[in-house]
């Protein structure tokens, strides 16, 4: 048959080069979305606002853990693992508490009046542009390396050829598997992860039933900020640091908390994959897997040189086409969310 | 010693108020009704006793102590639950979560108490890991109902609690109530369905145009030929 014939003269080098190009690279990036989102839909779902500044979130727990790296280089070697990931939860503790910060000085002032959600979202743009001012008042526009040694490879053999992931993206995805299933047991085991869905759902009846809001707010504000912090450090560990690290991601998370359904975490994370992938699959060379099936193509059919849906330069259109799509047919996303 | 007593509540939602003036006193263990024409201000008053807009003018008094303008958390503390109107659940938890959510505020083992409000609304025993949203309107107030007596709350107040509901479901919520009331829970309601709620109020508070216009007993309030005339659709029984 003509299959098994296919079969046998299987591509193992474009095989592998397109589960690293797209899968492993989707993975990756996916992983940072969801990270991302999860943090911008809870904080959605319970303040109703979307938090642009949620990006730079990201950028300054990347800097406050490059600067925690700097002060204590030799820390990773003692336990195996790179500093930057060592000392991330401590980022991520700080990151916290400046967006408690940020929230009791620039968003509940709003929120007590009694402001529409579109003023505060208006606020967290000034936010966005103060953080980013501050970052760069102090740390500039160069790029930095968050790795004090080099990066560990790892390379995994495929009939002759590596998939390959290096130490940073292997350890941003083990994060984010632990930190789904803690945020899943923490939102359906616990009283204050139950009273956070409540209060998403109906905030006036969570203050009706003694619901202490200001106590699920705080707690939103930390899983935020927490998560946007390793979600920077990872990225900024996988590539390097700069201060528009993550507001150049900020369209693919929003477009993923969308496709999510706003308020919605398991969507947030799946609309962060599903994102991801979408990217990478965009970008994605296809002449590269056509050009082995030559032989089988008929003589007139011309494989092109580059058969990527969107050349690598413009990968921003695929959220945002996304984002338009989602908008158009499914405005609640596909875990139905609510309109903001 | 009346257990809720509000003294000549003034009220609104910013500009003009919608309460010029009502008085309620209801003793421990009575249900009280509140019932008038569309706008009167029957659920502004709940509204106003439980903290959710400011009363300008007047006290509250519950259990003895002042609780006017306190907010929802401190009156759950107090013995004071509030069912809604409408969106009174949680529509994406599980009719437990409904039910644990109602008892935030304690910290103590509340499993048996809902296992008494399973008794007292059944079909909720079947549907419990349901999401709330999911439920008939009937089933929603119950579990509206539920959730607000988890705090075993010495009075309860009830927004309309047979709006919407089909003539079975009203029967049933209503005779639900008076069970609940003779386990010992105050109630004080609103209500559209005048004859039924006065029928089997204790007292009966008549409100038109944000004042009370009368007050007396259940009975006394469906005997009275004036109340029946203008508030429960002409004397004609």
């Amino acid at each position: 048959m003509e299959d098994v014939g296919l079969l046998a003269a299987m591509p193992i080098n474009e095989i592998v080069f397109f589960i690293n190009k797209v899968v492993i690279a989707g993975l990756i990036i996916g992983s940072v979305y969801a990270l991302a989102a999860v943090g911008m839909t809870l904080v959605s779902g319970i303040l109703r606002f979307a938090n642009f500044a949620h990006g730079d979130i990201m950028t300054l727990g990347a800097f406050v853990a490059f600067v925690l790296t700097m002060l204590m280089p030799g820390l990773g070697a003692m336990v195996g693992l790179p500093t930057a990931f060592v000392v991330m939860p401590l980022a991520m503790v700080v990151t916290a508490a400046v967006t408690i910060f940020l929230d009791k000085r620039f968003y509940a002032p709003l929120r007590t009046v009694g402001y529409k959600p579109i003023t505060l979202v208006i606020a967290s743009f000034g936010v966005m542009l103060m953080l980013q001012g501050v970052i760069r008042l102090f740390f500039g526009t160069a790029p930095r390396q968050m790795y004090v040694t080099a990066k560990d490879i790892y390379r995994v053999p495929f009939g002759g050829r590596d998939i390959i992931v290096t130490e940073p993206q292997l350890l941003l995805i083990v994060f984010t598997i632990v930190s789904v299933v803690a945020l899943h047991l923490f939102l359906t085991r616990s009283r204050t992860g139950k009273a956070m869905r409540a209060m998403s759902d109906n905030a006036d009846l969570a203050r009706i039933s003694g619901i202490s809001t200001g106590h699920v707010v705080r707690t939103t504000w930390i899983i935020a900020g927490s998560l946007a912090a390793a979600a920077g450090t990872l990225l900024a560990m996988d590539v390097s640091l700069k201060p528009d690290l993550s507001f150049n991601l900020l369209l693919p998370i929003v477009a993923a908390m969308i496709v999510g359904g706003v308020g919605q975490p398991y969507g947030a994370i799946s609309g962060g994959l599903l994102v991801g992938f979408t990217e990478t699959l965009s970008v994605f060379n296809w002449a590269i897997l056509l050009r082995p099936l030559k032989p089988h193509l008929p003589e007139w059919l011309e494989i092109p040189a580059n058969l990527a849906f969107v050349p690598t330069e413009y990968k921003l259109v695929v959220p945002f086409f996304i984002l338009v799509a989602v908008l158009i047919w499914r405005p609640h996303g596909i875990f139905k969310g609510r309109v903001l | 010693m009346s257990i809720l007593s509000m003294r000549d509540i003034h009220a609104g939602y910013g500009g003009a108020n919608i309460l010029n003036g009502v008085s309620i006193d209801i003793e421990a263990h009575e249900i009280g009704v509140i019932i008038g024409p569309n706008g009167a201000g029957k659920s502004t008053t709940l509204k106003a006793l439980f903290g959710l807009l400011t009363v300008s003018e007047g006290s509250v008094t519950f259990d003895g102590a002042d609780i006017t303008n306190d907010n929802p958390e401190t009156l759950v503390r107090r013995g004071l639950s509030f069912v809604p109107q409408e969106f009174n659940v949680f529509p994406t938890l599980s009719v437990r979560e409904n039910l644990e959510m109602g008892a935030y505020v304690r910290r103590d083992d509340f499993r048996p108490l809902i296992e008494k409000i399973f008794e007292y609304f059944p079909p909720l025993r079947d549907k419990h890991r349901q999401p709330a949203g999911e439920l008939s309107g009937g089933q929603r107030q119950m579990v509206a109902i539920g959730r607000a007596l988890m705090m075993e709350p010495k009075l309860l107040l009830l927004d309309e609690p047979t709006a919407g509901l089909s003539p079975r479901y009203m029967g049933e919520i209503l005779e639900r109530v008076i069970a609940i009331n003779e386990s010992g829970v105050g109630i004080l309601m609103v209500e559209q369905n005048a004859r039924q709620a006065l029928a089997i109020a204790h007292k009966g508070f008549v409100l038109a145009g944000g004042r009370n216009s009368f007050t007396g007993t259940g009975q006394a309030l469906l005997d009275n030929p004036e109340v029946a005339e203008s508030f429960l659709g002409g004397g004609a029984h």
